[in-house]
């Protein structure tokens, strides 16, 4: 290995080097001064995020088993900065709740090794690269959910991701086996020459697939979603729903639209349907929800399902639609995430009756709030729109107007559980409203971005230009 | 600065500078200086239309070109013709005068007159907008401020109304997004590359197919906005429970919305749609006409009149315009100026009145004139214009869609229709003069309320902004009329 390869994983090594460093600092920083640890990761993690922006060669390495072009680099470019306004919103809590315990070091480790197998996922040119990076992109979260070790319903929401995640990719790995007996490699170059629709290869490529599906958490894939988010300290249920979900659909895009193209005909299929019963699902279980991690994770369970939308078509428009959408998605859900997050640690209070008058006590976080919500729903002119409007073009397209006819009734029964929260914000007024508080630096500047990207990545037609130019690299 | 974008950035100026301004007094002010600059823009913008008109035989004038999303060859392409023009000036004198009739709003004025402009900021963007996406994204605009609106500063069940109101808005606006769609992607029918220019598709012949496919959505996710039958339902319910100037400004702006849609998206891009499917939609038209004429005889609450009254008359806008017919259509035209001053008027004196006696049942209201000079006068004027009276507006408006849509090439079908829905003005008749005399000249019905507070200057200069252009088109109906006519040539040669 020379230094040009150096250079081609360099996002992999500095956030090893990076990892390595919070050990070396866990040791030698004494226990008064431990707060430090998190200015120390977010302060790394930021060079981290910048020096990503660079960009890289096309390019692969180990005999093809990780490869690395523009669009990859940018798909962890996205990731990066979604962690890194999740570690910002997560500042204080891990400050007043986490170091306390002598834990804050092994969060950041455990976030960043789940990021570092991402990274591996996204990059691989294997399957067994592939399956590496799942799996690592994985357990640390498991770990991370059950993080709040006097809560009884923490361990629960560990174990349960832990069993459940054990078993999707078994199954997973399953279906690799199957694919690679049918084709002879597990090199994608290799498969994508070989692979034909057999029998045994549709049953490897279902099996696979379920194994994603439950990262993206499809229906009916799904039901870890809902009690895992409830469970979970807030930034591992707002890393899970939003950092962990598109680093799946980035590489479930990969594998459909380069190595799996030959069997497009099966898997368009097999997305219409999860699709039309992901959305229909997350937002008919959405309605009912009262705690908020609840309710943001049938939201994002029917998010996916308009990602879906996107997916099906199989071109480079639907690519670019597709990282524009979660390039979106990522920036309202955390403010969405960020919002719960810091009333959930000033007062300990998640359901949505508790956010009742909280516009006339607290008028910038609800309208923070508020702004997440329209963007989910997708309401001009906040960026949301803009994405969930080109998924939409994207489908239709390719002739699904069935498929985007569905999905807009869909976006008007997202819009009424959206608005539930905003009526309570809002049009009401209550005697237990929240009292004001002042949210400490780190988390309004978390906030902070997520409003400015919220508000500008719609507008600014440039960066989907640019996403669209990079988009050619998959197709 | 264009001419036409400074209805964009004059709104936003003055949403930031609402930002920045505390308590009532502020932000009355600054809305009051925003809206009386729009208005001189759309007084100024008629002027120049003029002008440019002579000299400039384009279907859309002050046109601008700007790219925005290359990709999906989006644009950010504005222009005015000379219905644009003059619902621009419906709007701003609409929006003014709901600034002032807002005068006294007590809770979160700042965040009411927000909401207030951001909604006419989203209707200046579609009257302005010749690309099928920006023009989506401005009606979406329009449509959401509503929900805060009627929400937050509503009387009655407002937290029902509000959804409902908004639930059913915009799920249309998600109809139609399909309907938008499917226009885009047979915009290259021709050849050409696709595009959402609503002028370059105008020239494109859609296959047949997608137009009889695709017109039902476009059609409907407009009308819905205009209430059409059976789609009208959060109508009644919005308005009466919205607060007085967001009631004018749903009924006298927004509404148009759906009516403008039809006619500029629908009808000029589909036409063949239009054809095949304009039976099935003008008998809907015609039961909304004629359903909702007779449910306002039903009311007994001030506000469910009126707004099942626009729903009458808004069906008689849908109907005009689905007669396909050029007279009929330069009365839909001036329907809707005309119905958007005198409702708004309308839905201005009830917000007067009820704020003087707690009071919107009929039955609890009485002798009105005696009491209320002022208020009174200006209520039989309007009622007896809304119901059609010669020397208003409504007349002219009524007058040029019975004409049309009996006289020139009707099949008996549509005359027996046309004479189904003419009846509805008797039943208008019958509702507004049962309302005025009543509550204006009845006896009064109790004695404790003859010492009510006069109109104030804000209330007189709101009412008189409306009241002198309803007078103007109706004593001078020509310079309009001329106006709307010429600029619906091009969409009548293309559609009939």
């Amino acid at each position: 290995m020379n230094f040009s390869s150096f250079l081609l994983m360099r996002q992999e090594i500095l956030l090893l080097t990076i990892i390595l460093l919070l050990v070396v600092a866990e040791i030698s920083i004494s226990q008064s001064k431990k707060q430090s640890i998190v200015h120390l990761a977010i302060f790394l993690f930021g060079i981290h995020t910048i020096v990503g922006f660079f960009t890289i060669e096309t390019s692969s390495l180990f005999g093809g088993m990780f490869h690395t072009n523009n669009l990859i680099h940018f798909f962890k470019n996205v990731l990066n900065v979604g962690v890194f306004i999740l570690l910002l919103q997560s500042a204080d809590w891990l400050q007043e709740k986490v170091v306390d315990e002598k834990k804050g070091a092994e969060f950041f480790i455990l976030l960043f090794s789940s990021l570092l197998g991402m990274y591996f996922m996204i990059s691989s040119g294997d399957f067994l690269m592939f399956y590496l990076g799942l799996e690592l992109s994985t357990l640390p979260v498991a770990a991370l959910a059950a993080f709040e070790v006097t809560k009884r319903i923490s361990s629960e929401a560990g174990i349960k991701l832990i069993l459940s995640a054990a078993l999707a990719s078994g199954v997973s790995l399953f279906g690799i086996s199957m694919l690679y007996a049918t084709s002879g490699s597990i090199y994608f170059q290799d498969i994508a020459l070989i692979i034909s629709s057999t029998n045994l290869t549709i049953l490897g490529f279902v099996l696979f697939f379920a194994g994603l599906a439950f990262k993206i958490s499809l229906v009916p894939f799904h039901f870890w979603t809902a009690d895992v988010y409830e469970g979970a300290p807030i930034s591992v249920a707002s890393y899970l729903s939003v950092i962990s979900k598109g680093a799946a659909v980035f590489i479930l895009m990969i594998l459909l639209f380069t190595v799996l193209k030959p069997l497009m005909h099966v898997w368009e299929n097999i997305i219409y349907v999860i699709a039309l019963a992901t959305m229909f699902t997350g937002n008919l279980f959405a309605l009912r929800q009262q705690n908020m991690k609840r309710f943001l994770a049938f939201s994002s369970i029917a998010q996916a399902g308009f990602i879906l939308l996107g997916l099906i078509t199989g071109t480079q428009l639907g690519t670019a639609t597709i990282i524009y959408f979660v390039l979106i998605y990522i920036f309202s859900n955390l403010a969405a995430f960020g919002v719960v997050q810091a009333i959930s640690l000033k007062t300990g209070k998640e359901n949505m009756n508790d956010y009742e008058g909280l516009y006339r006590t607290n008028p910038n976080l609800s309208l923070v709030m508020m702004l997440a919500l329209f963007s989910l729903a997708g309401i001009p002119p906040v960026a949301g729109f803009f994405g969930k409007f080109f998924l939409f073009t994207a489908a239709a397209s390719e002739g699904y107007y069935l498929l985007v006819f569905l999905a807009v009734v869909n976006v008007t029964i997202s819009l009424y559980y959206y608005l539930l929260v905003v009526r309570a914000m809002f049009l009401r007024t209550s005697d237990q409203a929240i009292p004001y508080f002042k949210n400490k630096l780190y988390m309004r500047l978390g906030l902070l971005v997520t409003v400015v990207g919220i508000l500008v990545l719609g507008l600014y037609s440039p960066l989907y230009d640019y996403i669209f130019e990079l988009s050619k690299n998959l197709n | 600065m264009d001419i036409l974008t400074l209805f964009i950035i004059v709104p936003i100026i003055t949403i930031i500078a609402l930002v920045f301004s505390k308590g009532l007094e502020r932000s009355r002010v600054v809305s009051m200086i925003g809206s009386i600059v729009q208005l001189g823009m759309a007084i100024n913008l008629m002027f120049a239309y003029f002008k440019e008109r002579a000299v400039n035989t384009d279907i859309m004038v002050f046109t601008k070109d700007l790219v925005w999303f290359k990709n999906f060859n989006i644009h950010y392409n504005i222009g005015v013709d000379g219905i644009s023009v003059a619902l621009i000036l419906l709007t701003a004198i609409v929006v003014l005068a709901g600034v002032f009739i807002s005068w006294k709003t007590s809770e979160l004025p700042k965040e009411f007159f927000i909401s207030l402009i951001v909604l006419s900021l989203g209707v200046y963007g579609v009257f302005i907008s010749i690309d099928l996406f920006t023009l989506f994204v401005f009606f979406e605009i329009a449509v959401i401020p509503m929900y805060l609106l009627i929400g937050i500063w509503g009387s009655g069940p407002r937290e029902y109304s509000a959804m409902k109101l908004t639930l059913m808005l915009m799920g249309a606006s998600a109809v139609l997004l399909v309907g938008i769609l499917g226009i885009y992607f047979n915009s290259n029918a021709d050849g050409g590359a696709l595009t959402f220019n609503i002028l370059d598709i105008a020239q494109v012949h859609i296959p047949l197919a997608a137009q009889k496919l695709f017109f039902p959505f476009v059609f409907v996710g407009f009308a819905v906005i205009s209430a059409l039958f059976p789609f009208h339902t959060w109508s009644p319910d919005g308005h009466a429970s919205a607060p007085t100037a967001v009631s004018m400004l749903h009924a006298g702006v927004l509404m148009k919305l759906g009516g403008y849609g039809v006619f500029r998206v629908a009808m000029f891009l589909l036409p063949a749609g239009a054809l095949h499917w304009s039976w099935f939609f003008i008998i809907l038209a015609a039961i909304g006409v004629v359903y909702g004429a007779f449910s306002a005889i039903r009311q007994t609450d001030l506000k469910y009149i009126n707004a099942y009254a626009s729903v009458s008359h808004l069906g008689l806008v849908l109907f005009a315009l689905l007669t396909l017919n050029k007279i009929a259509w330069n009365g839909a035209i001036i329907q809707s100026l005309s119905h958007g001053l005198l409702t708004a008027l309308f839905f201005a004196l009830i917000g007067m009145i009820y704020g003087r006696t707690h009071t919107r049942d009929i039955n609890k209201l009485g002798g009105m004139m005696k009491i209320l000079p002022f208020i009174g006068a200006i209520y039989v004027i309007t009622g007896l214009a809304y119901l059609g009276l010669p020397g208003f507006s409504g007349f002219v408006a009524e007058m040029n869609i019975f004409v049309g849509a009996f006289q020139q090439n009707a099949d008996t079908f549509n005359r027996v229709l046309t004479i189904l829905v003419v009846s509805s003005i008797v039943v208008t008749s019958v509702y507004i003069l049962r309302l005025v005399g009543k509550i204006m000249m009845g006896p009064l019905e109790t004695n404790d309320v003859t010492d009510l507070p006069k109109a104030t200057w804000y209330e007189k200069t709101g009412i008189l902004l409306l009241m002198l252009p309803v007078i103007g088109i109706g004593v001078a109906p020509f310079w309009l009329s001329e106006m709307i006519m010429k600029s619906l040539e091009p969409f009548i040669q293309g559609v009939l």
